[in-house]
């Protein structure tokens, strides 16, 4: 029953893709799911059966091409089914953020205008139901764990696996209709539609067409060498344009295998069963293994500390040099053997990185200890930079060319220039097709002959040819006395310390520099328990005058590390506080990718802003915060200001006149 | 075999069957001391019945008769339409009687998977030497049983714990194992002993929706004994309050709320 017209020739969509892979790698795996503690295995004929009984539900139950569905849920196989079953009913699959509050959702489901809902489970069930009064396309929800759900009003809720049933039923009537809307399905048709999470503003839906998708998973793939036979694991939310070009688009065009965990707690344990050979992590992850593992090293016996300590240091030294293939003495290769023996083997193991061949990070700077951590334990980590209107790419490191500072060069197919301004602007075969019902935005960032706007400053270093970003290109400013402020690139020198989970940086038109910090819980509540330090909560640990005083070091160390660039000295923290709460999207705060609302935290936190600039010692603040389920509440607290000492500046801006 | 009877609709619309149990006119005693006296009630198919009351009430008491380990001095318990006879614990939980206790009874050693796999044991029958060898019938009855075993860990959302031993969970988490392993004997009835004792506020909200879950899933008749009132009400359909020994009230939460002689138990009156 599977679709048979798949011509070598016209692979313009994914369920042509997929027909294609059910004939050349019908055995192989396409897709598992651990469950009932076992890895559940679908085959790619398997899969495509699976996809092709959904299409026929879905288009038994009324779906019309063109219509959008909203797909919510955690990484599982169904999900991804329904994605390529969407496109082969000739609709668009359109993912949502599974952490997405009522609002949130409601605002995206309004305005793409979805028809379906596709939702995992029940809580996903209820937040749609919530809203739907509000939603006036909205006609039928699918969902798939039917746990908790026989009670519900089923006149427009229907079981996914009903809905396979029931188009698998009708397929002799509805099948030629199957076949003319995949048949009908070319370069230019619409792939799928993400919702950025825009750091300001309401999320713009960005439309990507076949020809962006399977072009730039070709590209990519053939760039790294995938093949059939990789192994990832997708754990990253699928509403993020990563997780699609991974766990669909490189995922179809080569034929490798997507693992989904078993729930997001068991990750870590299903990372290590999977050993995936091709993985992406955002910065944030690398660094809790990394702190984990450090945290786990000193609870070691003494052997195995001196060993961890005495291997790790000759590691540093020519890991990455090995890694790049560069010459590298006898001797430190054989010491070199001895540690992956003895320690880098089964450390890489142990965190699920055995059989790595290429590892990915991008999304956030990744401090370069942690960067250089992975990289001399031989784990191929490089960096890439891009954006969900370039399909993700827009510029990567080839292997033996890798640094901590720089995001490589431009992917394949990519053109990069450097506006005047410092901003980046890129054309490539994966530029976005427009953004959903914009057409104002979409001319603001993409011209007429296909150049788009990054929002983001950056240079090509001219030794290396290897592109640098410096910070986002609005965030970027003048201070008073007319030197430059970029926030970024302070915060993340503070974010690379285990200590600090996150920083806001002020200082745009202003005579000196200030930052918020937050403490990362994990590595500052090690500590105190180690030093039988008591505290109750995060507020009363941040407030903590050994933690203030720890911290201050940090960031005077910041500082004389900033002070070393002439460019940017001007940057130099000379107060800071550590915030009473952490930073959370649920309150606005941050991006659902975790990136810092900066505007909205200067509002939110006018009074501590302006008591860092008016020399205030002490301040009392009351901050709304909302809870998980929704509910708001409120915590009060009195934080200490400090000041930093600050650098001398290596080079006079006077003496360079 | 079933009561005539045919039961009632709850408030949210669920049908409760048929009388599955019934206490009549139960006494107990130990020597002088008159722990329940002459006590009576029933337990409905597919119900959430919650037995509550001030400390030494009696209520330990009560779910211990229900569970076989004490023999009622007077009086019978009535399991399915007949008169259960004198019975140890273990043919009682053959009968589908599971409980969970007020102080944590896991084997804190073994991982939550072999403690929850415990609760199978009623479920199995291969030989010692069929056991010893991994061979035959142990081995089906095992595969048999870790599915099922599966099931509960998914259900309950305790699948990272897995091979966690038990000794190392916090104790909201091993309340949720006991649940586990009593579900995994698969029981019509299901005994819970103040199940959200000593929780904070997160855990009693997780555990009343998973007790709402099996019992809306499996359809798995629950009595419960617990101490917070606002759990009680929301969660049962019937209750029964007990005052030293002797019980005071009978009925939906609202009936029981305003009854004046459960309200003179609580908040004590004058004499």
């Amino acid at each position: 029953m599977v679709n048979t017209q798949a011509s070598a020739g016209a692979l313009e969509s994914f369920p042509a893709l997929l027909a294609r892979n059910a004939q050349l790698y019908s055995g192989k795996p396409a897709n598992r799911e651990k469950e009932f503690g076992i890895w559940q295995t679908w085959s790619w004929a398997e899969a495509a059966v699976e996809i092709e009984k959904l299409a026929l539900g879905l288009i038994n139950l009324g779906i019309q091409p063109g219509d959008h569905i909203a797909i919510i849920g955690r990484n599982r196989p169904y999900l991804y089914w329904s994605m390529v079953a969407a496109q082969a009913a000739g609709a668009v699959p359109v993912p949502l953020y599974q952490d997405a509050n009522a609002e949130e959702m409601a605002y995206v489901l309004d305005h793409c205008g979805a028809r379906f809902v596709i939702a995992g489970d029940q809580e996903q069930v209820d937040k749609v139901i919530e809203v739907q009064e509000t939603l006036h396309q909205f006609e039928h929800m699918i969902y798939l764990d039917p746990r908790g759900m026989r009670k519900y009003d089923h006149t427009r809720l229907h079981e996914y696996s009903h809905v396979q049933e029931q188009g698998y039923a009708a397929r002799d009537e509805l099948t030629p209709e199957l076949n003319r809307r995949r048949d009908a399905l070319n370069y230019d048709s619409t792939c799928v539609m993400l919702y950025t999470s825009g750091t300001t503003g309401k999320p713009k839906g960005v439309v990507l067409s076949n020809r962006n998708m399977i072009e730039t998973a070709k590209n990519s793939s053939e760039f790294d060498h995938l093949r059939a036979g990789d192994e990832v694991l997708a754990y990253l939310p699928m509403a993020w344009v990563g997780d699609f070009i991974f766990s669909i688009g490189q995922a179809y065009w080569t034929g490798f295998c997507v693992n989904c965990p078993e729930s997001p707690e068991t990750m870590m344990a299903d990372l290590r069963e999977i050993g995936p050979s091709y993985y992406f992590a955002p910065p944030r992850i690398f660094e809790t293994q990394l702190t984990q593992t450090m945290i786990r090293m000193e609870d070691a016996g003494k052997t195995k500390k001196w060993l961890f300590d005495h291997f790790m240091a000759h590691a540093r030294k020519v890991g990455p040099a090995i890694l790049d293939g560069k010459s590298v003495g006898m001797m430190d290769r054989l010491k070199y053997a001895m540690g992956e023996f003895l320690v880098y083997g089964p450390l890489k193991n142990m965190l699920g990185f055995g059989q790595v061949r290429v590892g990915y990070t991008a999304g956030e700077a990744i401090g370069p200890e942690i960067f250089d951590f992975y990289r001399a334990l031989g784990i191929n980590l490089k960096q890439l930079y891009g954006q969900t209107e370039a399909s993700v790419f827009i510029t990567q490191q080839p292997d033996g060319e890798v640094r901590s500072d720089t995001v490589g060069v431009p992917s394949p197919g990519v053109e990069v220039r450097i506006a005047d301004s410092g901003e980046v602007f890129y054309r490539s075969p994966g530029t976005f097709v427009e953004y959903y019902k914009n057409p104002e935005s979409t001319r603001d960032t993409k011209d007429a002959e296909g150049w788009v706007a990054t929002g983001d400053a950056g240079f090509f270093e001219p030794s290396t040819g290897h592109l640098r970003i410096i910070d986002r290109a609005k965030d970027v400013g003048q201070m008073a006395d007319g030197s430059l402020f970029a926030p970024k690139y302070v915060e993340n020198k503070l974010k690379f310390f285990p200590n600090i989970l996150e920083a806001v940086v002020f200082g745009a038109g202003k005579d000196r520099c200030t930052a918020f910090i937050n403490i990362d819980l994990t590595a500052v509540g090690n500590w105190a328990e180690r030093n039988n330090i008591a505290y109750a909560s995060y507020q009363e640990l941040a407030g903590h005058p050994q933690v203030l005083e720890t911290i201050q070091k940090h960031v005077e160390e910041v500082n004389r590390s900033v002070a070393q660039d002439e460019m940017l000295s001007g940057c130099q923290i000379h107060r800071f506080l550590v915030l009473h709460k952490e930073l959370d999207a649920d309150d606005g705060e941050l991006t659902r990718t975790r990136k810092v609302r900066r505007k909205i935290i200067a509002e939110k936190f006018d009074d501590l802003v302006g008591a860092l600039y008016d020399g205030s010692p002490t301040i009392y603040t009351e901050t709304e915060v909302t809870y998980e389920d929704g509910r708001k509440g409120k915590i009060r607290a009195t934080l200490e200001l400090r000041d930093a000492a600050v650098a001398p500046v290596a080079h006079q801006r006077v003496a360079a006149e | 075999m079933m009561d005539a009877d045919a039961g009632y609709v709850t408030e949210d619309g669920r049908q409760i069957g048929g009388v599955l149990m019934e206490m009549k006119n139960i006494t107990l005693r130990f020597g002088g001391v008159v722990a329940i006296k002459d006590i009576s009630f029933d337990i409905r198919e597919g119900e959430i019945r919650a037995i509550i009351g001030p400390n030494g009430a009696g209520k330990s008491s009560m779910l211990n008769i229900i569970s076989g380990f004490y023999t009622p001095s007077e009086g019978a318990v009535w399991y399915k339409g007949a008169p259960r006879p004198a019975m140890r614990p273990y043919e009682v939980a053959r009968m589908g009687v599971a409980r969970t206790f007020q102080n944590i009874a896991l084997f804190e050693g073994m991982t939550v998977l072999d403690n929850v796999m415990t609760g199978r044991l009623t479920h199995m029958n291969a030989g010692i030497a069929s056991q010893a060898l991994w061979w035959g019938k142990a081995r089906d009855e095992e595969v048999a049983n870790r599915e099922k075993v599966e099931e509960i860990i998914d259900f309950l959302e305790i699948q990272a714990i897995r091979k966690t031993p038990v000794g190392r969970l916090p104790y909201g988490l091993k309340k949720r194992v006991e649940l586990a392993r009593a579900l995994a004997a698969e029981p019509s009835i299901l005994l819970l002993d103040e199940p959200m004792a000593g929780m904070n506020v997160e855990e009693k909200e997780d555990m009343s929706r998973f007790i709402l879950d099996v019992n809306d899933e499996f359809g798995t008749t629950i009595a419960l004994i617990e101490h917070d009132m606002g759990v009680v009400m929301d969660l049962s359909d019937r209750v029964v309050v007990m005052d030293y020994g002797k019980k005071i009230g009978d009925g939906t939460p609202d009936e029981v709320r305003n009854n004046q002689d459960v309200i003179d138990a609580y908040l004590g009156v004058q004499h």
